[in-house]
């Protein structure tokens, strides 16, 4: 039996776009300056200043539309949204409304609940972001900074194809990791580079009609996606089960109580009075610039997790971990053409690889070249598993070639028979008991004799070398 | 002029003659700081330039470096902008010297710069009737003979009017021929910073140095800066067109009796005239007052108190400030044009008047594309239907002071260049004479100026 209630979500995600300088100035749009630092008469929204927009951001913001799979328009209108706020310098945003950049694009991700999906992109627009309001710094009093005022910012409007919080999530994940990809955005929710507002109803599984939906702002964690959705959702489901009916209002996440609250209706209610921004002509796009910039787009990550099962003969799961981010499969890729190991490259990069970049800051350490030596001298039977772990672990901290590290640690496996038979000997002699059952059958002991004999040799003995001189010697 | 010391002579004659008709108001600038100002400018300007030594008076709602620019209104009274406008900059660069920030309609809305928030100006000729407006400073300092050039601005007419009022030279140049970066916004798509000078020579040579390409405005055309013609000996190949439109059965006697005289002049100087028709003509000011206050509205959005000008009585929170600021701040005409803008841009009204007013303004424009199409160069006809009027006459009903743009604001609508030149006078007042020309041909239209301003008798009665 399905669940009797469907949620209906739809995210509108603004994105900021990676430029030098902000959508309609030359400020920086470095993060993290002192406040009102970054700023001048345009962005400030002077008496007299006009804006001029950033050709970077416009060919960023066609990236990410061609990449969604959007129309990119060859003509699209810059319009003022008007309304007044502190952190607002003109009374106004340049915004695109009634002729956006791009229209009709799709993001397809993997839900744990529907398999593959493909999700609606409405629109994708350019427009300025406003400066930042500042509650908590002087008592009794706001602060406003405007180093943020006229950053540039795409607009991403999902469809309402999303049938629950997790779904938002994965969503939210995958569009994530594709502008990341194409390198427009560095999508750091906490530095407020990728913020996401949730449209949100719910319905009696079978209906087919959307009912009333609200919208959920002030997620500004990734790991809040889901819990605020969740929270609302349920509120939703409570009140229509009590009788009461959901209003069209916008409701505030609390992350804290993990609870939503509605903003204060005299907070919106807004009317925009959008119009043609009459200081900025038509954006018209030559057909060669959007030419351009597709010819800029890298490999999109599901083409690449795709090629990656279909020439490495990877797994979905294992091809999905290592296109997580365009490094971690450039990565893999250059150690997988070089080692021919394909395999064993996915198992090294999916744990030592990540695992120590996530402890550094994203980095990886041990270049491609050292890790498909070290695949190279296992395969060989130069080192054991356990101690190419400790060599790429050296290599990682120091650098330095893998078999001088190798040799430097004393790990080279010894792959001499008369070596490991001394070890095998000793090991033997020291476990009468434990001979004795296995010469009665107890076979499952070999794992531990071969344990002893790599603890004896301190892990320099080639564990298939031993067993077999192990078995020679207890079959005697 | 070359010499340093010729400059300095100059800003201290120029000091003296803007002191001595301080009576007219036309100045904003003190006079002390004025002076100061002035002789640091004349040493420090460059004598290679074309302008060099020449004082500029520039409306204040043009920004500077030197003097505040307040737009005429309290709401930025005090307020020193931190950069020059391109227009002043380029003066600067010409080696001109700013000669004062002069009196204008609060933020340019207006025809008698009597909705100044700081008085009004008075008319060089008679102290009972207005300079004309929105740019009546800049238009009553030429006029008094006190510098020979002004920059002002046009939205509707703002240059051209109180030219005519005032009987010197004022040209509205196309859209997108000067730079607006520093030109105080109030209707962004029809804003344009215009020149007065004493003949069309002092002020083509200024428009010539302001005009041309500048990255930091968008609308601003790729265009090199406007190349001066030379005098032409005759109008031979010219031919001028005379709407009808303009010339209606209820246009006093005296302007009209100006208008045959000059227009003869022309025939006279080998001129083909012939009449055409601009039919969209009386939807014009109707247009304008949607489109210009719809703009306004919202570039006048940024005056809320919270980044600079003054701090207005009551302000104890966020809604409090804006309600002091803008209610206190903003004098009635500017209201009265924010709620207008604010009414035609809300959802629901939109369609019916900011979209259908832009329909119109394709119209408009569309009759003077007709008329130029079919080989008319350039059109003659009054800058405004009567001589300066009386302070205080249209206070009282907007809408006559409204109609006091009807053939000027139709250059703006369509984005046109246009001079306004004297051509008589009637019982003493100038009357002013306007050549509409075709987008970027300013050459063409201000060649024909320069024919009819060395043989029309411009201060005999008509």
């Amino acid at each position: 039996m399905s669940p009797p209630w469907e949620t209906i979500i739809g995210l509108e995600t603004h994105v900021q776009l990676r430029t030098k300088s902000k959508m309609f100035c030359g400020c920086s749009t470095a993060f993290g300056a002192p406040p009102n630092t970054q700023v001048c008469p345009v962005c400030l929204g002077l008496p007299g200043a006009l804006p001029a927009a950033n050709g970077a951001a416009i060919g960023l913001a066609v990236r990410g539309a061609l990449a969604l799979g959007c129309t990119v328009h060859p003509k699209s209108v810059f319009a003022r949204k008007n309304y007044f706020y502190p952190d607002l310098p003109k009374g106004y945003q340049i915004s695109q409304f009634d002729q956006p950049l791009a229209t009709d694009g799709t993001l397809s991700f993997l839900s744990s609940e529907r398999g593959v999906v493909n999700a609606g992109v409405v629109r994708l627009h350019i427009e300025e972001d406003a400066g930042k309001s500042i509650h908590d710094r002087f008592p009794k009093a706001t602060a406003v900074d405007l180093n943020r005022s006229g950053v540039p910012l795409i607009e991403i409007v999902g469809g309402p194809d999303l049938r629950s919080p997790a779904e938002a999530r994965a969503y939210l994940q995958t569009l994530k990791q594709l502008l990341e990809y194409i390198g427009i955005s560095d999508c750091d929710m906490e530095k407020g580079s990728l913020r996401v507002d949730a449209n949100v109803s719910v319905r009696r599984t079978g209906e087919t009609a959307l009912n009333t939906r609200t919208e959920v702002k002030n997620i500004n964690s990734f790991a809040f996606v889901e819990k605020a959705l969740t929270v609302e959702r349920d509120r939703q489901v409570a009140l229509i089960e009590s009788g009461g009916a959901v209003t069209q209002q916008t409701m505030l996440y609390d992350s804290k109580e993990n609870s939503v609250r509605p903003q204060r209706s005299k907070e919106e209610s807004h009317d925009y009075r959008y119009f043609p921004d009459p200081d900025l002509p038509p954006l018209v796009l030559t057909p060669e610039f959007v030419a351009e910039q597709q010819s800029e787009l890298p490999e999109l990550p599901g083409a690449k997790r795709d090629r990656f099962v279909a020439s490495y003969g990877l797994s979905r799961e294992h091809a999905t971990v290592v296109t997580a981010t365009r490094a971690v499969a450039d990565y893999f890729e250059t150690v997988a053409k070089t080692s021919a190991e394909h395999q064993a490259a996915a198992n090294w990069v999916m744990t030592e690889a990540l695992a120590d970049a996530k402890d550094h800051n994203d980095q990886l350490r041990v270049s491609p070249a050292a890790l498909s030596q070290i695949i190279g001298l296992v395969k060989g039977g130069t080192l054991s598993h356990q101690a190419a772990k400790r060599v790429f672990a050296e290599v990682a901290a120091k650098g330095g070639d893998p078999r001088s590290v190798a040799e430097s640690l004393g790990v080279i496996q010894v792959a001499d028979t008369n070596v490991v038979a001394g070890w095998v000997t000793d090991v033997l002699g020291a476990h009468a008991p434990e001979v004795g059952r296995y010469k009665n059958g107890e076979t499952k002991l070999m794992s531990f004799f071969v344990g002893q004999v790599m603890r004896a040799s301190k892990g320099k003995a080639d564990p298939k070398l031993a067993q077999r001189v192990l078995e020679e010697k207890l079959a005697s | 002029m070359t010499t340093v010391a010729e400059a300095v002579a100059t800003a201290r004659a120029t000091v003296e003659r803007l002191t001595k008709v301080k009576r007219l108001h036309g100045l904003l600038t003190p006079t002390t700081e004025l002076r100061k100002s002035l002789l640091q400018q004349a040493q420090a300007a460059h004598p290679s330039g074309v302008l060099y030594g020449m004082p500029v008076v520039v409306k204040d709602n043009i920004c500077t470096l030197d003097f505040t620019t307040t737009c005429g209104s309290k709401v930025l009274e005090g307020w020193r902008a931190p950069y020059d406008a391109t227009a002043v900059a380029r003066l600067r660069a010409a080696g001109a010297l700013i000669a004062g920030k002069s009196n204008c309609d609060e933020f340019a809305m207006g025809s008698s710069t009597e909705h100044s928030a700081y008085g009004r100006v008075l008319h060089p000729l008679d102290k009972t009737r207005v300079p004309g407006g929105s740019s009546g400073g800049s238009a009553a300092l030429v006029g008094a003979g006190a510098v020979p050039a002004a920059l002002g601005s046009e939205t509707g007419g703002s240059v051209r009017q109180p030219a005519a009022f005032c009987g010197v030279v004022g040209i509205k140049p196309t859209y997108g021929r000067v730079s607006r970066y520093g030109l105080v916004a109030f209707g962004s798509s029809l804003d344009q910073i215009g020149v007065f000078g004493r003949s069309v020579h002092d002020a083509a040579r200024v428009l010539s140095v302001i005009s041309g390409r500048d990255p930091r405005d968008a609308t601003c055309e790729d265009r090199d800066p406007l190349r001066l013609p030379t005098v032409p000996e005759s109008l031979q190949g010219f031919v001028i067109g005379l709407p009808k439109e303009y010339f209606p059965a209820e246009l006093d006697p005296a302007v009209r009796r100006a208008c045959d005289r000059a227009i003869r002049m022309m025939r006279e100087l080998g001129a083909a005239v012939r009449e055409v028709s601009l039919p969209h003509t009386p939807y014009a000011v109707p247009t304008y007052y949607v489109i210009a206050p719809a703009e306004a509205s919202s570039n006048l959005a940024r005056y809320d108190g919270v980044r600079y000008g003054p701090r207005f009585n009551g302000a104890t929170d966020l809604r409090s400030l804006y309600r002091s600021t803008r209610g206190q701040g903003f004098g009635p005409e500017v209201r009265r044009r924010i709620l207008v803008g604010t009414y035609v841009l809300s959802s629901g009204y939109y369609d019916a008047y900011y979209r259908r007013a832009q329909q119109m303004r394709a119209l408009i424009a569309q009759d003077f594309r007709n008329v130029f199409d079919r080989g008319v160069d350039l059109l003659f006809t009054p800058t405004v239907p009567s001589p300066a009027f009386k302070a205080g006459e249209k206070l009282a009903d907007p809408i006559a002071m409204y109609m006091s743009d009807i053939f000027t604001v139709t250059a703006n609508l369509a984005g046109l260049p246009a001079i306004s030149l004297p051509i008589g006078r009637v019982k003493g007042l100038p009357i002013g004479g306007q050549l509409i020309g075709q987008a970027f041909l300013e050459d063409e239209m201000i060649e024909a100026a320069y024919a009819l301003e060395r043989v029309v008798p411009a201060t005999d009665e008509a």
